[in-house]
């Protein structure tokens, strides 16, 4: 029986090079339960990370009471990390779920029926129809609803009201992640897979603490580096984590750059690639555009000039590249450290540019993994319900938003799409000034996750927004919410969705949810029912009811895009396994990597976006495009180094970053109600360098103040593993399980301290470039509240004062033998 | 070269007053992050300009004090206009002053053609294509708020 809180990754199922990741079925179930009691295994995958690993939920007594991994899955092998076995179930016979609608009535909220709470709603939303139009709605959605779910609000907003104020907390998590892919390849869509990693010779991790965001993949991962002829690995992160210490193992690189400071570095890896002729010439003239100008950007960043900037070693700079410039084939995976820092898009991008420099892209170990940080931001990317249009359709298309006018028969005028839509931020810009009115909210918790906390749950309990919040719990966002809709959440509703390598899963209701909850798909229909949107002929509008007839809809708006599902059903989806898209008659068992024949969606007829400037943000338009002639080529883009927007000072000396753990996810809604998880990592704390503590005078567990310009966080001090001169703070503490604390009134919330300011291109705000102070306030009684397990451990010189992280309830792990995958390169050679 | 020398001036001028209109531009509007964060961004590659721009006016001099043509200088933007409408104006009006700058740089670089002056040609070609990108920024930024600014009236009590 094994402790995943103690063993995050598992045994390890060492193997060699070019062949495939042996199968192994993870288990959990509740105290007491055994297989054979279980009821009925319900089809699923696990929604507390990016990953998709396919499993199955256990359900006895109308309960779900566990999940296994499911061999068959391509993703995962059967394999399930500590979040899903030990997260995925128990919040949802948690007592505290919200079974009722709630409405504010002389300031508290109180229970209702639907038809009161629904009526409210659509007298709000129909009398600021008649006063100054859609433009007065706002929808703030989630990387945790289902495709079903997304598409529908999409067409409710685009077609039904016509308001461009749409966009997920997917804003916050991966937006970086889509408008880096478009900006190179013309649009979204994830060019390599996880199966690369079993044919790679190195891999690069790029802000991306993968050992504790995405558990199972970096078993993976570990299971190369453990075995026989195992890639050299590099990590850039400003703290130790995990993935440094694989990096000293496997005679790899460890770069710590100054935070703020990624593009920097990227453009001093990029200049060793052309002045040690490590760049494909004939690859890149024939398949990209652009590599003239990215030259002149990168030359005058010599590892020198990097190392000055970044705080790194000139020569770990130069060893890096020779890594990247020598290797044959080599596996890129970027995550928050370069997506919610500084020069997001532009150090994201310059990762795609080193693999085009190298033509290191579209076979099997040569592939980008841009993540995503939650389950299905995928899906609000691909659907419409973000700041995008369905099916990667580039507003500033006419044909495209003309397909999308005859496909929901409506006028393409009532479409908005005069300039993108409108981002998050901006959103809640707009809610704070009073011109957006009415804002919905499903499925996330912007009060503990957006920057600068303090303005936010301004926003949302001031007189001049009315907030309706969908949800499971009473969430901090919920308590500020005018209308209170209880949701169904996974397991107790069907839909699909799609992970960090476009494979799809469809989620299986396996049990009623509590009390009147309703699936977001069921609300969101209500809503358009009782508005009585309909389309040109009069028709209801969505015209589609149950989660299948919307899947089928929603296959038909990808068909002819990138992102095709059209040979996708339910049917198929009931397989052994989750299948990757496009899916069509070409490919009509999936498509394990893009670009294999280097053709990029970068036509102007075709793309997602006719591109921007990297600095500014600003667009470049289709003439200027169309005299390009892309014509399929990638593009190679650069861009300076800028210092970050706030940079360290006298009251302000050390940079504050946010970031995860391992046992917790986001704001801790599912995670914080599992007695395993919780245990693990009860509370919040602040992450220290040995120097900057010792010089602060603070000790493992002291109590300290933690401030910025706009507001401060007293938390206990973990002395650990970040950089000299960097404050880490994990983001996922807010007040809904402290007793009798409001949202405002808590002393841990990481994003009190962070600011307003997001990236020009693609909006994602910056969690991870604020200047802070930290003062002593009080001495310890005992070691911070941070697991010792991963990125958080204590110092080495702190290390024996501190209890091991453990002590998770048992979990099985069964070795299997090892199924046929479908697109699995290693499986193919086999055959061959 | 009896000319060049008040284009010179009047670029160096130009970008001077570009580059504080946007941030009295930016600093009015700070309560709009990208605004104020954007707008200090352009305004340094103002500053760049004029520094490109120096050893050209040491060799030239800089000549301000002529009298053709007449109203050689616009006026910069002193403050901030309220709210979103006002944001609107200013844009616009920082898409003035650059369109003068570029159309500055514009006679500067055919007048380097002209004297075969690499320096000054690489100078103003380089600053020419910066100003595109700061234009570029004022019309998506303006696209991008339009709508808004023009339908919905926001209520007063919000400010």
């Amino acid at each position: 029986m094994n402790d995943r809180i103690a063993d995050i990754w598992g045994e390890r199922t060492p193997h060699s090079k070019g062949t495939v990741w042996p199968a192994r079925v993870d288990l959990r179930l509740d105290d007491g339960v055994n297989e054979a009691d279980v009821d009925r295994w319900v089809q699923s995958a696990c929604v507390l990370c990016s990953n998709g690993c396919g499993c199955d939920i256990a359900v006895k007594d109308g309960k779900m009471i566990g999940v296994r991994g499911r061999a068959s899955d391509t993703v995962n092998h059967g394999r399930l990390g500590p979040k899903g076995l030990y997260g995925s179930t128990p919040w949802a016979s948690s007592p505290d779920r919200l079974t009722r609608p709630m409405v504010r009535e002389h300031g508290q909220l109180v229970e209702t029926d639907w038809d009161t709470a629904m009526g409210r709603i659509v007298e709000v939303s129909k009398r600021l129809l008649d006063e100054n139009g859609p433009l007065t709605h706002g929808f703030y959605t989630s990387g945790q609803l289902f495709i079903e779910e997304y598409y529908t609000l999409g067409v409710i907003g685009k077609a039904g009201l016509g308001t461009p104020h749409m966009d997920g907390n997917t804003r916050l998590c991966t937006a970086t992640s889509a408008a880096s892919f478009k900006e190179s390849f013309g649009a979204d869509g994830q060019p390599g897979s996880y199966t690369d990693i079993e044919h790679c010779d190195a891999i690069f991790l790029y802000g991306h603490n993968m050992p504790e965001t995405q558990t199972v993949l970096w078993a993976r991962i570990l299971d190369r580096t453990r075995g026989e002829d195992p890639p050299r690995i590099v990590c850039v992160d400003p703290r130790r984590t995990p993935v440094a210490e694989e990096a000293d193992r496997t005679d790899g690189v460890h770069l710590a750059p100054r935070i703020g400071t990624n593009l920097a570095l990227m453009n001093g890896l990029t200049r060793e690639l052309f002045v040690n002729g490590w760049v494909d010439d004939d690859w890149v003239q024939a398949h990209t555009i652009g590599v003239d100008d990215l030259r002149s950007t990168v030359e005058s960043y010599t590892p020198e000039k990097v190392a000055e900037i970044c705080g790194v070693d000139a020569d770990d700079v130069r060893r890096a590249a020779r890594i990247f410039g020598e290797s044959d084939n080599i596996l890129s995976t970027v995550l928050q450290g370069f997506y919610q820092s500084h020069q997001a898009t532009a150090a994201s991008v310059a990762v795609h540019n080193l693999h085009l420099l190298r033509g290191m892209i579209g076979r099997p170990g040569a592939g980008v993994l841009q993540m995503n940080g939650q389950p299905t931001a995928q899906n609000n990317r691909e659907c419409g319900a973000d700041g995008d249009l369905p099916g990667f359709r580039n507003w500033g298309n006419p044909q495209h938003v003309q397909q999308l006018a005859d496909l929901w028969n409506v006028d393409p005028l009532t479409i908005p799409h005069w300039a993108p839509p409108t981002n998050a931020m901006q959103l809640f810009n707009y809610a704070e000034s009073g011109s957006i009115e009415l804002l919905w909210v499903s499925a996330t918790n912007p009060a503990v996750s957006m920057p600068e906390s303090a303005r936010i749950r301004k926003i949302l309990s001031g007189p001049q927004c009315f907030v309706i919040v969908q949800d499971l719990f009473m969430t901090e966002t919920a308590e500020l919410a005018d209308v209170v809709l209880p949701a169904a959440g996974w397991g107790e509703k069907t839909g699909t969705f799609t992970n960090v390598n476009r494979t799809v899963h469809l989620s299986e209701q396996a049990v009623e949810p509590p009390g009147e909850a309703r699936s977001d798909l069921e609300i969101f229909l209500m809503y358009a029912r009782a508005m009585g949107f309909t389309d040109q002929d009069g028709a209801a509008l969505p015209s589609w009811s149950t989660p299948e007839e919307t899947f089928d809809a929603w296959r038909e708006a990808t068909r002819g895009r990138p992102v095709d599902y059209t040979g996708l059903s339910y049917d198929k989806l009931r397989g052994p396994s989750g299948i990757p898209w496009p899916v069509n008659e070409q490919a009509p068992t999936g498509t394990d990597r893009l670009y294999t024949d280097f053709l990029f969606p970068t036509d102007t007829d075709v793309c997602e976006t006719y591109g921007h400037d990297l600095l500014t943000g600003g667009t470049v338009t289709e003439t200027e495009h169309r005299a390009m002639a892309p014509a399929g080529r990638a593009f190679l883009k650069g861009a300076d180094y800028t210092p970050a927007h706030e940079l360290p000072s006298e009251d302000y000396p050390l940079l504050y970053t946010t970031g995860r753990t391992v046992y917790q996810f986001h704001t801790r809604t599912k995670t914080g109600r599992s007695r395993s998880l919780h245990r693990a990592a009860p509370d919040a704390w602040v992450e220290l360098s040995t120097e900057d503590a010792g010089r602060l005078g603070i000790s493992e567990g002291d109590v300290v103040r933690v401030e910025s310009p706009r507001g401060a966080i007293e938390v206990k001090a973990r002395v650990g593993q970040v950089m000299p001169g960097a404050v880490f703070a994990p983001f996922h503490y807010g007040s809904w399980d402290l007793a009798d604390v409001a949202p405002g009134d808590q002393h841990r919330q990481a994003n009190e301290l962070t600011m307003t300011v997001w990236d020009p291109v693609s909006k994602q705000p910056y969690f991870k470039t604020a200047a802070c102070r930290v003062t002593k306030i009080a001495d310890a009684v005992g070691p911070s509240p941070a697991p010792t397990t991963a990125a958080s451990a204590p110092a080495e010189a702190a290390a024996s004062q501190v209890p091991a992280t453990a002590g998770g309830d048992p979990t099985s792990s069964v070795l299997v033998p090892t199924p046929h995958y479908v697109n699995d390169p290693s499986q193919m050679s086999e055959e061959s | 070269m009896p000319h060049l020398s008040t284009y010179v001036a009047l670029a160096d001028r130009s970008e001077q007053t570009l580059a504080e209109s946007l941030r009295a531009i930016g600093e009015g509007h700070a309560n709009i992050a990208d605004v104020f964060h954007m707008t200090g961004t352009l305004a340094k590659m103002s500053d760049q300009h004029r520094e490109q721009l120096a050893p050209v006016v040491a060799r030239y001099g800089e000549d301000d004090d002529v009298d053709e043509p007449e109203r050689l200088h616009a006026a910069g933007l002193a403050e901030a206009r309220d709210g979103e409408i006002g944001l609107l104006r200013d844009l616009q009006d920082l898409h003035v002053l650059a369109t003068l700058v570029k159309t500055t740089w514009t006679v500067i670089a055919q007048g380097a053609q002209g004297l075969r002056d690499r320096e000054l040609l690489d100078v103003s070609q380089a600053a020419m294509a910066q100003t595109d990108r700061q234009i570029r920024w004022f019309e998506t930024r303006l696209k991008a708020a339009a709508p808004q600014a023009l339908i919905v009236t926001p209520k007063p009590a919000a400010k």
